[in-house]
């Protein structure tokens, strides 16, 4: 049997059928999670996709957070379940807190499209163990709320404790601070990431590379390998 | 104020009614009243006069319209035609594909995000309501000068608007095109197309049938916005630059809310997975007296509405402005007695409102109450089919010789080598013809998972089954300079275009859709344009065999007496079975041979070049020859199944330099030209002869390729090779002979006009 891994959907949700194919192309069962329901349906990892959740008129993520399903989602994170938060799923992962910071309006003020260059900075995560550290993936980045920001002492403590999971290069797209792309947790289990793994996993659609099937093939063997 | 109803109007027949100030003409009027043998009510009259609006009734153009329904070429993919909310084809493999676009100019140029977030939106439901889950977007768009000060107000606006509206649904925007011209000053162009797949037999109607089944209105509660935006704001004409009219005419651009789109979207999606409804229409212009009179006029029944029952965001809400509202993010569904407790439990599930609102009844009337007291009695068809018919008057315009017989060819070209690099130069720079990447990229082009293609290729395509590669693609089309001087040309030349860049991307044209923007109606000069654009179009659909689907008319686009120049854009769709053979624009591998498909002539008229250099309009646009356009695209289709070219790009304005230019620019090699012994450099560069593409063939291909151009009778000839290879630091796009561009200077010409302009 293989993993199950769960796909949440909140209403204005739009990368979770995505997501779902993602996930079947590394190997995996998608499993779809609605927002309504607490119950996780016995999955061994979830995913928050990307899109405007209750049209993040408040603030990003900022409604979603207190969604019946999140209140799982949360406990089940602190036991050590893995949960990668894409986009406006790092945005409500920072909300509940599960991840450190916040995200804020591009610094340009537009929405922005392109096929983003980062730096992977640790494979010691659940989401990151199939890449090499240092290695250099390119994959889709769409946002209009993705400047990473948080006080310097945080900033200070994830440099330190290896926890800035990504960073851009070339070109830092939102004015993040210290070109962050992405962190993970103390634990390495709960991943938050702007750019979007999951629409680089065919040769043929998107960007036209797989540099993002890394995100899912890693989980993959993460958690097939802990049975 | 009493309520006026509709006893009230039969006591009452000589009260002072306010239909001049609705858009109505006296002639109007009195057949309202001839119809209802008395005078309308109050509500009766906001339905009727939005309903009869230009924008609604297409009465000016109802009469050209015509010839797209007589002049069908037989085609077996036609599964819905004119007529529905949008046209449907079949692509193979039991699906079927809707697609139309539409206008919304006028909001737009009012209140540039809201006009055009809500053009999206709008397109989008009419998709929908055929029962297809929409794909993909397209946004062909038309603003003043660049560098005029109020293009910096409407373009950011208008950009942001499609973007913050299109991303938030999950859209991928994947075509598409921004054109700068000073005629679209006070009026742009915005208009907006829709892609939407779904199978055989999920295709859904826009009527009310069966006397019980209960009219439900779903989405969002009703608003005062929007009211009158058909009649009042889309069917007359601006004065030249009023700032006081753009305030005053806010209110009656709608707001959109693109998260409740989302919802109704997934929701109605879920409602025609189980069979739910037996009709159903979106709600756009002219809101609730659009969806009830067009439901019960296709229907075979009646309809009751009570209207105290719609959902209110503003409780003051008259009856009349609720008829006439443009709320957003409503469809209105006819559902069966037994089928209604299931529809409200999807609708609770998405969290959308839903309410019956009223029943399709036995006999052939809409009526309408408020509180039980009675306020519409009509005979729908007259409401919504049966409006009024114009026969305008027109003529060729008496400046049309001027402007034909003013040579664009005559013009002074460059003198020498030095010269025409420059002029190169300047052209890959110029507004028109720079790079567009600074717009499109804040659209989300990637969402969905299937965007095979999108701008700036020839032609956006997404994937439609993942087992199979099915795929579609779409492009769209129109040269407003070129219909100026020849619009039956100028028509058919937005179609040889459009016809081109979906066959170069490897995709089999199929059908059309198209978006007619014009001035005012009540010109002869431009209703002479109309009747030739809609004319040479039908023709040319005729002879491509590419039926029309569908698609829509926006008139009264002119300030003060100028009208716009006449823009007729067209949307092809085609079908490719295999969507690993697509064919993109970019050169990538070097030594490859580059042909120019097709023939040059010394062609000018309307070119980039003369707009560039001479800031010339005049002379004759360039010939059309629809069957070399067949046959250049049976090559181009064939070519990139069989795998003879790695990379096809058509050639239209800016002419061969721009695309060699843009494929190089894409795949980041360069190129070395060689001027073919029987054309000057300059020709050979810079004219817009249509039928043409230039295509890249791996040198193993080469024998095969010509072989198979010389047999089938297409001119193709070896102008060069790829240069350079990918991402070569001193890549350069030489024309022997003549200069040498370091790719590097070519980049940042063509993509730093755009930002310095509006970032």
């Amino acid at each position: 049997m293989t993993a199950r891994i769960g796909v949440v959907t909140f209403p204005g949700t739009l990368d979770d059928r995505d997501t779902q194919r993602a996930v079947r192309v590394a190997g995996a069962e998608a499993v779809p999670l609605w927002h309504r329901d607490k119950d996780l349906k016995q999955v061994d990892a979830v995913v928050l996709p990307g899109g405007f959740s209750y049209g993040d008129y408040l603030r990003a993520g900022a409604i979603s957070r207190f969604s019946p399903v999140m209140e799982s989602v949360i406990e089940q994170a602190k036991a050590g379940m893995p949960v990668l938060g894409i986009c406006n799923g790092f945005q409500v992962l920072t909300e509940t807190h599960l991840l450190p910071g916040a995200m804020l309006r591009n610094n340009h003020l537009h929405f922005i499209c392109r096929d983003q260059k980062l730096r992977v900075e640790t494979n010691s995560t659940a989401w990151t163990a199939d890449y090499e550290t240092g290695q250099e993936i390119s994959i889709p980045l769409k946002n209009i709320d993705g400047r990473y920001v948080a006080d310097e002492r945080t900033l200070d403590m994830l440099e330190a404790e290896g926890r800035v999971a990504f960073r851009y290069l070339d070109v830092n797209p939102n004015g993040s601070l210290r070109d962050i792309a992405g962190i993970t947790n103390e634990a390495g289990n709960v991943v938050g990431l702007m750019p979007h793994p999951e629409h680089a996993v065919e040769p043929l659609v998107g960007t036209g590379r797989t540099d993002g099937l890394g995100f899912f093939t890693s989980i993959l063997k993460n958690l097939v390998g802990a049975r | 104020m009493t309520l006026d109803t509709v006893k009230n109007a039969e006591q009452t027949p000589e009260a002072g009614q306010p239909w001049a100030d609705l858009g109505l003409k006296p002639d109007e009027y009195e057949r309202i009243r001839e119809i209802l043998g008395r005078r309308p009510t109050g509500a009766e009259l906001a339905m009727y006069s939005v309903m009869w609006s230009e924008h609604c009734s297409y009465k000016s153009s109802k009469v050209h319209l015509k010839q797209f329904g007589e002049k069908v070429p037989a085609n077996d993919a036609m599964l819905v035609g004119i007529g529905e909310n949008a046209g449907v084809v079949d692509v193979g493999q039991g699906y079927a594909v809707t697609f139309k676009v539409e206008s919304h100019n006028h909001p737009s140029y009012i209140e540039p995000y809201q006009g055009a977030a809500t053009g999206v939106g709008g397109i989008v439901r009419d998709i929908l309501a055929m029962g297809a889950r929409p794909v993909a977007v397209v946004d062909p768009l038309r603003f003043g000068a660049a560098d005029h000060p109020d293009t910096k107000r409407v373009l950011p606006g208008v950009v942001a608007g499609i973007g913050g509206y299109g991303n938030c649904l999950g859209l991928p925007n994947i075509g598409g095109e921004v054109v700068f011209d000073s005629c679209y000053q006070g009026n742009p162009l915005v208009n907006a197309g829709c892609i939407g797949v779904m199978k055989h037999e999920d295709i859904h109607l826009a009527k009310a049938s069966g006397t019980g089944n209960k009219v439900i209105l779903y989405g969002a509660r009703t608003g005062g916005d929007g009211i009158g935006g058909v009649s009042v704001l889309a069917s007359e004409t601006f004065e030249a630059a009023d700032p006081d009219g753009v305030t005053a005419n806010r209110p009656a651009v709608q707001v959109g809310d693109p998260f409740q789109e989302k919802l109704l979207i997934e929701c109605t999606l879920e409602i025609f997975k189980e069979n739910l409804v037996a009709g159903i229409q979106d709600l756009g212009g002219a809101g609730l007296s659009c969806a009830t009179s067009e439901l019960a006029s296709a229907g075979s029944g009646g309809m009751r509405v009570d209207l105290d029952t719609v959902p209110l965001r503003d409780s003051t809400l008259s009856p009349e402005e609720i008829l006439m509202s443009e709320s957003q993010e409503r469809m209105c569904a006819v559902v069966e007695p037994g089928k209604v407790d299931r529809f409200m439990e999807i609708c609770e599930k998405w969290d959308v409102i839903a309410t019956v609102i009223g029943e399709v009844t036995e006999g052939e009337r809409l009526e309408i109450f408020w509180h039980g007291e009675q306020i519409v009695d009509v005979p729908p068809r007259t409401v919504a089919h049966e409006g009024p018919v114009y026969q305008r008057p027109y003529a060729r315009p008496t400046w049309q010789d001027a402007l034909q017989a003013d040579d664009a060819n005559k013009l002074p070209r460059p003198a020498n080598a030095t010269e025409l690099r420059d002029q190169v130069l300047k052209l890959i720079a110029s507004p028109n013809q720079a790079s567009k990447a600074w717009i499109t990229d804040q659209y989300d082009r990637f969402v969905q998972g299937n965007t095979i293609l999108a701008q700036p290729e020839d032609a956006g395509m997404v994937r439609v089954d993942e087992d199979t590669n099915l795929g579609v693609a779409m492009a769209t089309d129109g040269n407003g300079r070129y219909a100026k001087l020849d619009p039956y040309a100028g028509a058919q030349l937005a179609l040889a275009e459009s016809y081109r860049n979906v066959a170069a991307s490897g995709a089999k044209p199929l059908a059309i859709s198209n978006c007619l923007n014009f001035g005012s109606p009540e010109d002869p000069d431009v209703m002479w344009q109309f009747a030739e654009a809609t004319r040479g179009l039908a023709d040319a659909c005729l002879q491509l065999g590419t039926p029309v689907t569908g698609g829509n008319v926006s008139l009264y686009n002119q300030t003060g007496e100028t009208a716009i120049h006449p823009t007729p854009v067209v949307a092809v769709l085609g079908v490719i079975d295999d969507v690993t053979r697509r064919t993109p624009i970019a050169f990538k591998e070097e030594g490859q041979l580059l042909y120019l498909l097709g023939e040059t002539h010394e062609e000018f008229g309307g070119s980039a070049w003369s707009q560039v250099v001479h800031d010339h309009l005049g002379g004759l646009p360039p010939k059309v020859d629809l069957e070399r356009e067949r046959l250049l695209a049976e090559i181009l289709i064939s070519a990139s199944r069989d795998g003879m070219i790695d990379a096809a790009h058509d050639l239209s304005d800016g002419g061969l330099i721009q695309a060699v230019v843009e494929s190089c620019l894409r795949g980041g090699t360069g190129a070395r030209l060689v001027v073919p012994d029987d054309l000057d450099a300059f020709t050979f560069l810079l004219s817009e002869s249509a039928g043409r593409a230039v295509v890249s063939v791996p040198r193993s291909e080469e024998l095969r390729f010509t072989d198979m151009c010389g047999a089938r009778g297409l001119p193709a000839t070896r102008i060069g090779v790829v240069d350079g290879t990918v991402s070569d630091a001193n890549a350069v796009v030489e024309v022997q002979g003549e200069f040498a561009l370091p790719l590097e200077e070519l980049r940042t010409a063509h993509t730093q006009t755009i930002p310095g302009l509006f970032a």
